[in-house]
C-alpha cells in the first residue's frame, strides 16, 4: 500500500488537470474547426456570440444540455445508455501516458509532468485504441435501427483494418527510441525528430489515426448523406454530446500522441532551462496538427467503402511492414559498421518504398479514367 | 492479509463472475461483452504479476481485436436474440459493480506496478519490469525460435486458408 498521501494528491491533481484541459479543449476545438473550415470555404463562421464568436462553444454547451433526451422504444436501454460512456472514457484515458514536459521542481519535490510513466506506454496506447471501438459498435447495435447498425458495422470493419497499420507503423518508433515508454520516446528525439528519420511511418500513422477517430475522409460510420448520422443517429441531448465530446477529445489526444511519437513531444529550444516551456511547445504542436486534421476534412471527399478497405489492407499494411524492415536494417547497419550515417538510409529507402504505391495508384487511376473517357 | 492477496481475491471474483455471466446470459451480445470483461480481468492479473507487456497484448489482441470481430459476426448474423426463457434482473447491477471494481484495480496497478523499478514498489528480480520487454524478445528469438517460427507459419496457413475459402473460383462466375 502506498502510504505517501501526497503521491495520491499528485495523481488526483494531474488527472483533474487533464480532464479539464480536454473538456476545455473540446469546447474550443469545435470553435476552431468551424472557424477554420469557414475560412477555407470562404465563409465567416460563428462570429456573433462574444468577441470573434468566442462564446459560441458555451452557447452550444447550454443548448446541448437542455435538449430533450430521447431513446428509441425498442432500444436495448442499458447498452444504449452505456455506449456514449464507453466511447468517451478511452479518449480521456489515453492522455494518462502523454508526457507534458520534463520534470519540474515544485514545493520542494520533483514532479513529473506525466500522469503515469508506464514502461509499455506505446502498447498502452494501442490497447486503449483497440478497446475504443466498443462504444461505437454498441451504440450502433443498441439503437435497434438500421442506419445506426450499418454505421456501427462500418466502423468495426474500418477500425480493425486500420488498427493494424497503426500498430505496425509504431514499431519503427519503438526501434528508434529503443524503448516503449512515451517519456523515453520523447527523450530519444533530443537530436532529431523521428518524422525526419521515418517520414513514411509518420504519414501512415497519421492516415491510420484519421481512420481511428472516424474523421473525414474516413467518416464512413457517420456519413451524413448515406446513413443520416450513422451510429449516433438515435442519440440526442447529453448522450449525443458525449459522442461529440469523445470525437473531439480523441482528436486532441491523438494529435498529442502524434506529436510525442514523431514531432519531439514537448522538446523545443530552451526546454532544458525552463521546463515549463514544455507544455507550451506541446500545445503549439498539437494546435498545428489539429489544423492539419481540419484541413484534410475541408479538402478531401469521403472514401468509397471498398476503396477504404483495399487501401487499408493492400497499401498501408504492406507498406508499414516494409518500413519496419527498412528501419531495423538501417539501425543494424549503423550499429555494425559504427557509422551513424547509415541512419540516413532509413528515410531514403522509406520514401522510395512509399513512392511505389503512390505511383502505382496514380497510374491505375489515370488508366481507369482513360478507359472511361 | 497483504494488499496483493486482497487484489487477487477481488479480481478472481470479477473473473469468475464475468465468466459465469457470459455462460448464462441469453443474449449473444451480452455474452460477448461479459467475455470482454473477463479478458480485461485476465489482463489485470498480468499487471498484478508485474508483466505489463503481456497485459497490454492481452487487451489489444483479445479484448480489442478478437472480441470486436466476434461482435461483428454476431451483429452481422443478427443472432443476438436467443429465445428468452428467463430474465436475469441481477445481471446489470452485477456488471456495473464488477466493472467499477476492475477499473479501480487496473488504475491502481497501472500507476504502481507498471513503473520503472525502484519507483514505488520493488518488483522481484526475475521480472524486472523495465527489462521485461527485452527479455521477452530475447527469449522469443533465441531459446524459443523454432516454436515461434512454427506458430507464425501456422498463422500464415490459417490466413491463406481463410482467403482461399472466401475467394470465388474463376470458372464459377459464369
Amino acid at each position: 500500500m502506498i502510504t505517501d498521501w501526497t503521491l495520491w494528491l499528485e495523481w488526483f491533481i494531474k488527472s483533474l488537470v487533464w480532464i479539464f484541459a480536454l473538456l476545455g479543449g473540446f469546447a474550443y476545438l469545435t470553435y476552431y474547426e468551424r472557424r477554420a473550415l469557414a475560412r477555407i470555404q470562404t465563409r465567416v463562421g460563428p462570429n456573433r456570440a462574444g468577441p470573434f464568436g468566442l462564446l459560441q462553444p458555451i452557447a452550444d454547451a447550454i443548448k446541448l444540455i437542455f435538449k430533450e433526451e430521447l431513446s428509441p422504444a425498442k432500444a436495448y436501454k442499458f447498452i444504449f445508455f452505456l455506449a456514449p460512456i464507453l466511447t468517451l472514457v478511452p479518449s480521456i484515458v489515453i492522455a494518462a501516458v502523454i508526457p507534458l514536459g520534463p520534470p519540474i521542481q515544485l514545493f520542494g519535490r520533483q514532479i513529473n509532468l506525466v500522469l503515469a510513466d508506464v514502461n509499455v506506454g506505446v502498447l498502452y496506447f494501442m490497447a486503449i485504441a483497440a478497446v475504443a471501438v466498443y462504444g461505437i459498435v454498441l451504440a450502433g447495435w443498441s439503437s435497434n435501427s438500421k442506419y445506426a447498425m450499418l454505421g456501427g458495422m462500418r466502423s468495426t470493419a474500418q477500425m480493425i483494418s486500420y488498427e493494424l497499420a497503426l500498430g505496425i507503423s509504431l514499431i519503427p518508433v519503438i526501434l528508434l527510441a529503443n524503448s516503449m515508454s512515451m517519456v523515453d520516446v520523447v527523450k530519444a528525439q533530443g537530436m532529431l525528430w523521428f518524422v525526419f528519420l521515418q517520414p513514411v511511418g509518420a504519414l501512415i500513422f497519421w492516415i491510420a489515426t484519421l481512420a481511428e477517430v472516424n474523421r473525414a475522409p474516413f467518416d464512413m460510420p457517420e456519413a451524413e448523406q448515406e446513413l443520416t448520422a450513422g451510429y449516433h443517429a438515435e442519440y440526442s441531448g447529453m448522450k449525443f454530446a458525449l459522442f461529440f465530446m469523445a470525437e473531439y477529445q480523441k482528436m486532441i489526444v491523438i494529435c498529442a500522441v502524434m506529436a510525442v511519437f514523431f514531432f519531439g513531444g514537448y522538446l523545443g529550444p530552451g526546454v532544458d532551462k525552463y521546463p515549463l516551456l514544455g507544455p507550451v511547445y506541446l500545445f503549439i504542436k498539437v494546435f498545428l496538427l489539429l489544423f492539419a486534421m481540419i484541413w484534410v476534412r475541408a479538402t478531401w471527399p469521403r472514401f468509397r467503402y471498398d476503396r477504404l478497405m483495399s487501401f487499408g489492407w493492400k497499401v498501408l499494411v504492406p507498406l508499414s511492414l516494409a518500413i519496419v524492415f527498412i528501419t531495423a536494417t538501417g539501425i543494424l547497419l549503423a550499429e555494425e559498421t559504427g557509422n551513424p550515417m547509415w541512419m540516413w538510409a532509413i528515410p531514403a529507402a522509406s520514401v522510395i518504398a512509399g513512392l511505389i504505391p503512390v505511383v502505382t495508384i496514380y497510374r491505375t487511376l489515370k488508366r481507369l479514367s482513360y478507359e472511361r473517357a | 492479509m497483504t494488499l496483493d492477496l486482497v487484489l487477487f481475491l477481488v479480481l478472481a471474483l470479477v473473473a469468475v463472475a464475468s465468466a459465469l455471466g457470459m455462460l448464462f446470459s441469453r443474449n449473444a451480445v451480452y455474452a460477448a461483452l461479459y467475455l470482454v470483461l473477463n479478458f480485461v480481468t485476465v489482463a489485470v492479473f498480468y499487471l498484478l504479476l508485474s508483466a505489463p507487456f503481456i497485459a497490454m497484448a492481452q487487451v489489444t489482441v483479445y479484448a480489442g481485436a478478437i472480441m470486436v470481430l466476434f461482435l461483428f459476426v454476431i451483429m452481422l448474423l443478427g443472432s443476438d436474440a436467443l429465445p428468452k426463457s428467463q430474465v436475469l434482473p441481477w445481471q446489470k447491477p452485477l456488471a456495473i459493480v464488477m466493472s467499477v471494481l476492475l477499473a479501480a484495480e487496473a488504475a491502481y496497478l497501472l500507476v504502481t506496478k507498471a513503473r520503472p523499478a525502484g519507483d514505488v514498489l520493488p518488483p522481484t528480480e526475475l521480472v524486472n519490469t523495465t527489462e521485461n520487454l527485452r527479455q521477452l524478445g530475447n527469449a522469443l528469438f533465441t531459446d524459443y525460435l523454432l516454436p515461434f517460427e512454427v506458430v507464425s507459419i501456422l498463422l500464415l496457413v490459417a490466413m491463406v486458408g481463410a482467403i482461399v475459402l472466401t475467394k470465388k473460383e474463376k470458372g464459377a462466375r459464369q
